[in-house]
């Protein structure tokens, strides 16, 4: 457990609650943005050692909520209290200092400081005017060291760290506050399922010491794995608070977006058939991935998944051509191709929708439109003119909820972003689209748009390729899934596997080892 | 991070051991091999031409020409590091030089005055840069334009030709040395000790690496942004003053065209990024800085002794910057290790 040391100056031991003890209190707290609306009259209890679940669409107002608590928005209306003290923050270290802390959903890192750097960062220990970069990286070890995370340095750059590792960074951070409240905004966005325990571990840890932790997700098994009480919210309203037992899945999905969604994952549409193949691998590799074989055919979803790490958005980048393979024979259609780079792979009837729309598929200060038209005009110019005139119908399809086409794309939700990626991406007409974690971070009913689409699709004699961390997703759309690890295929498993199958597959120990680790 | 963090704490002797990556070659070591390979063709070049790369002499006058234009690129590196660019300096030399030269008219009794209102004219216009930059958020290279523009067009109003004198107490200081060292270099290399310590040991250090990587991410941290960055540019321009004040030194009376013929503004931020420094600002070195300088310096020096026609000069300069960056990206582009195909991928793996 805790090794024993002679200090510990900056380790946070958040003992002053007792468990279930109401540490924050929120009254009818309201915001408004230009006249618009974005959170009306909620209330919110946290009590120490919970966690509670915030939950809601895209643009239900979690992130303005969250905002508000950690002083990054200043309410309309509405109060909140800490220990029954009425508290008003207009910066983002006030919230701090009184113990809220927030891990926000982008990093809020700066990679080419260190681990330490980071997370002292505004409150640099000094000895007289120098910082005392030895105390700070002494603190931060044991910081990482009660958080249960071997194999952190202090010293180490974020730029070399994993994700999950910058992630823990993220949280270490929050907790070098002394944090009585830390709220996380979709923690596991960008995590793989193992990593993700890590995480639960973390966060089981920390309400043991009775810190009281708000948790956005998106992920509804993760709400229900970890939360004690889950808020529902809606349009910014406040649509229920409850015990989380007394909610399933179906009840909280019919909550957020005030419909039930019988299937969550649509069927296949009628007469989808799987014809020719369009994509083959044989024994293709480059730096990244080595001796992968695949077939994708006409009306299909080849699902790949692995951990994070194991090659999968290097696969897709390399049948993308961003780096192409150098061994192996790719076919697209009956003809052997040498992709090297995207352009050539658009021009063989490729779509690839990246990982992190906001770095590498949108254009953020541009507008939708010329977001949608972006792939088109880069590639086929002359197609524009028709592109043009079909965009607004692949909008109206997709359920785009923006004022305008000429809207600049950052003003978006997540979930509308990437319908405008996918938008642009159909614009080419393209035969095989690949999709890398294509409904991360966005909304369930966005969600459940773009797997209809993807069904759609495939009718149409599309074929896709689907890389996801999400499980659930992969093993409810995929018709068939290939597991990669360490950069080479592991494995195929056939429609609707068990999550432990590929799980096995991923990780390459059995069920029973993995539960003894 | 090569600070000496090795015995962090006694507390977990179970830590598995960290296997560091193989640090290759840093910025900073390209650099330091870029000037290497620049003393060794200058040495070559110069025998050539028959006389001695390494004569007292010699040393003398490359030094001499780094410390002015290490002071400004010292600065340069501050305001770059911030995300933010000053090519106001060039004016703010050439105005401290003229003003301390009239309020000083060779009387040594003066010169205290006189670097009393040349640098504190200088660390005011830094100040108007900063807040400008960091309050009213305009890019520091509209900020510093329109503030180098103001400051040319002062000077050529109010001061044609040479302008005011130092006395001999104070010239002193632009030719005095010690052994071949310059009294001016090694007022320069002060300079850059006390930069260094700034950037590595002190909070408005740290956080002026923070405001240049991420301003947004170092404001939710708490830090207040602006005073990293007024701190860089009120340094910056007392640099460039002084830098001026070292001209002045040098010529013995001031000169209002000055800072605009050494090119200091452009040729400070060539030394900078040519040092490693990220231009985007949130990465970089003070040593890569003075590194770059002394190659400037270098290059200078030979192409001098060769008599090299002056365009030969430019493009040279110009090729070599080119090419560091190049080399520069090269390195962010290759940096994800391959996992197959590597000379050894056991190493790789992990």
């Amino acid at each position: 457990m805790r090794p024993p040391t002679e200090t510990a100056p900056a380790v946070p031991t958040a003992d002053h609650s007792a468990p279930g003890q109401v540490v924050l209190r929120a009254r009818s707290l309201t915001k408004s943005f230009v006249g618009h609306t974005v959170l009306s009259d909620v209330d919110l209890e946290l009590r120490a050692g919970e966690v509670h679940g915030l939950v809601g669409e895209n643009g239900a107002g979690k992130s303005t909520l969250m905002k508000i608590l950690a002083g990054v928005h200043t309410a309309d209306h509405g109060t909140v209290e800490l220990d029954g003290q009425m508290m008003s923050f207009h910066h983002p270290l006030q919230a701090q200092q009184a113990g809220i802390s927030t891990v926000f959903q982008e990093f809020n890192l700066l990679p080419e400081r260190t681990v330490a750097e980071n997370i002292w960062l505004g409150r640099e220990p000094r000895r007289g005017p120098l910082v005392d970069v030895k105390r700070m990286n002494r603190d931060t070890q044991q910081l990482l060291d009660d958080l249960g995370v071997p194999g952190l340095r202090p010293d180490q750059r974020v730029r070399s760290l994993s994700v999950a590792e910058q992630q823990v960074v993220e949280i270490a951070k929050a907790v070098s506050f002394d944090a009585r409240i830390i709220s996380m905004d979709e923690p596991t966005a960008a995590l793989a399922t193992h990593e993700v325990e890590l995480l639960y571990g973390i966060i089981r840890g920390l309400t043991a010491r009775g810190v009281a932790i708000l948790y956005v997700s998106h992920r509804l098994k993760e709400v229900f794995d970890l939360c004690d009480t889950i808020t529902v919210l809606k349009d910014g309203k406040q649509v229920a608070t409850r015990p989380a037992g007394s909610l399933d899945d179906a009840e909280l999905v019919r909550l957020m977006v005030g419909r039930s969604i019988a299937s969550f994952f649509p069927d296949p549409v009628e007469g989808t058939e799987t014809g020719a193949p369009l994509l083959e691998l044989r024994g293709a590799g480059n730096g990244y991935v080595d001796d992968v074989s695949l077939t994708l055919r006409a009306g299909e979803i080849l699902g790949i998944a692995g951990l994070q790490g194991s090659g999968r958005t290097e696969l897709l980048e390399a049948l993308f051509g961003v780096r192409g393979f150098t061994r192996g024979e790719l076919r697209v259609g009956d003809k052997v191709v040498r992709l090297r780079s995207p352009r050539s792979a658009v021009r063989a009837g490729l779509a690839l929708v990246t990982e992190d729309r906001k770095a590498t598929g949108l254009a953020l200060n541009q507008s939708i439109l010329d977001n949608a038209l972006g792939p088109v005009r880069a590639v086929f110019p002359g197609r524009t003119g028709r592109a043009r005139r079909e965009v607004p119908g692949l909008f109206t399809n997709l359920q785009v909820a923006a004022r305008a086409m000429d809207q600049e794309v950052q003003f978006l939700s997540g979930g509308n972003q990437q319908k405008v990626v996918l938008a642009g991406w159909l614009a080419t007409e393209p035969r095989i689209v690949l999709m890398d974690e294509p409904t991360r971070g966005i909304d369930v009913g966005a969600k459940h748009a773009i797997y209809e689409l993807m069904r759609v699709l495939t009718r149409e004699g599309v074929g896709i390729v689907m890389v996801s961390s999400e499980l659930p997703e992969i093993i409810g759309m995929a018709d068939r899934i290939l597991v990669m690890r360490d950069g080479r295929v592991a494995g195929e498993l056939p429609a609707g596997p068990s999550e432990e199958a590929v799980l096995q597959l991923a990780t390459g120990v059995t069920p029973t080892e993995q539960e003894r680790a | 991070m090569t600070s000496p963090t090795a015995p962090t704490a006694p507390s977990a002797p179970d830590r598995p051991p960290v296997v560091r990556r193989p640090a290759g070659l840093t910025s900073t070591g390209i650099v330091l091999v870029i000037l290497a390979v620049a003393v060794v063709a200058g040495a070559v070049l110069t025998a050539i031409e028959g006389r001695n790369f390494f004569s007292t002499g010699n040393l003398r006058d490359i030094l001499t020409i780094t410390s002015t234009l290490g002071l400004i690129a010292i600065g340069q590196t501050l305001v770059i590091l911030v995300g933010s660019l000053d090519l106001s300096v060039p004016f703010v030399a050439s105005l401290t030089g003229v003003i301390a030269a009239g309020i000083m008219a060779g009387e040594t009794g003066n010169v205290p005055l006189a670097l009393v209102v040349a640098l504190g004219l200088a660390a005011l216009i830094g100040l108007v840069n900063g807040l400008v930059v960091s309050l009213l958020r305009v890019h520091g290279f509209i900020a510093t334009l329109g503030m180098g523009l103001i400051i040319s067009g002062y000077i050529a109003t109010n001061y044609q030709g040479s302008h005011g004198s130092a006395p001999r107490s104070f010239r002193l200081i632009g030719i005095s040395f010690i052994g071949p060292i310059p009294v001016s270099t090694l007022l320069m290399l002060g300079c850059a000790l006390l930069a260094i310590v700034l950037l590595r040991r002190t909070r408005v250090g740290h956080h002026l690496y923070a405001v240049g990587g991420n301003a947004e991410v170092a404001r939710l941290s708490g830090v207040r942004t602006w005073v990293p960055v007024v701190t860089a540019h009120v340094l910056c321009s007392l640099l460039a003053g002084f830098a001026g004040l070292l001209l002045l030194a040098r010529l013995s009376v001031g000169n209002p065209t000055i800072g605009s013929q050494g090119q200091y503004d452009l040729m400070s931020i060539a030394a900078v990024v040519l040092g490693g420094t990220l231009l985007a600002g949130g990465k970089g070195h003070i040593t890569g800085t003075i590194a770059g300088v002394a190659i400037f310096a270098v290059m200078d020096n030979v192409m001098g002794a060769l008599q090299t026609d002056p365009f030969l000069r430019d493009v040279v300069r110009g090729a070599v910057i080119v090419a560091a960056v190049a080399v520069y990206a090269r390195r962010e582009i290759d940096r994800r290790p391959a996992r197959f195909d590597a000379p050894s991928p056991a190493r790789r793996r992990a």
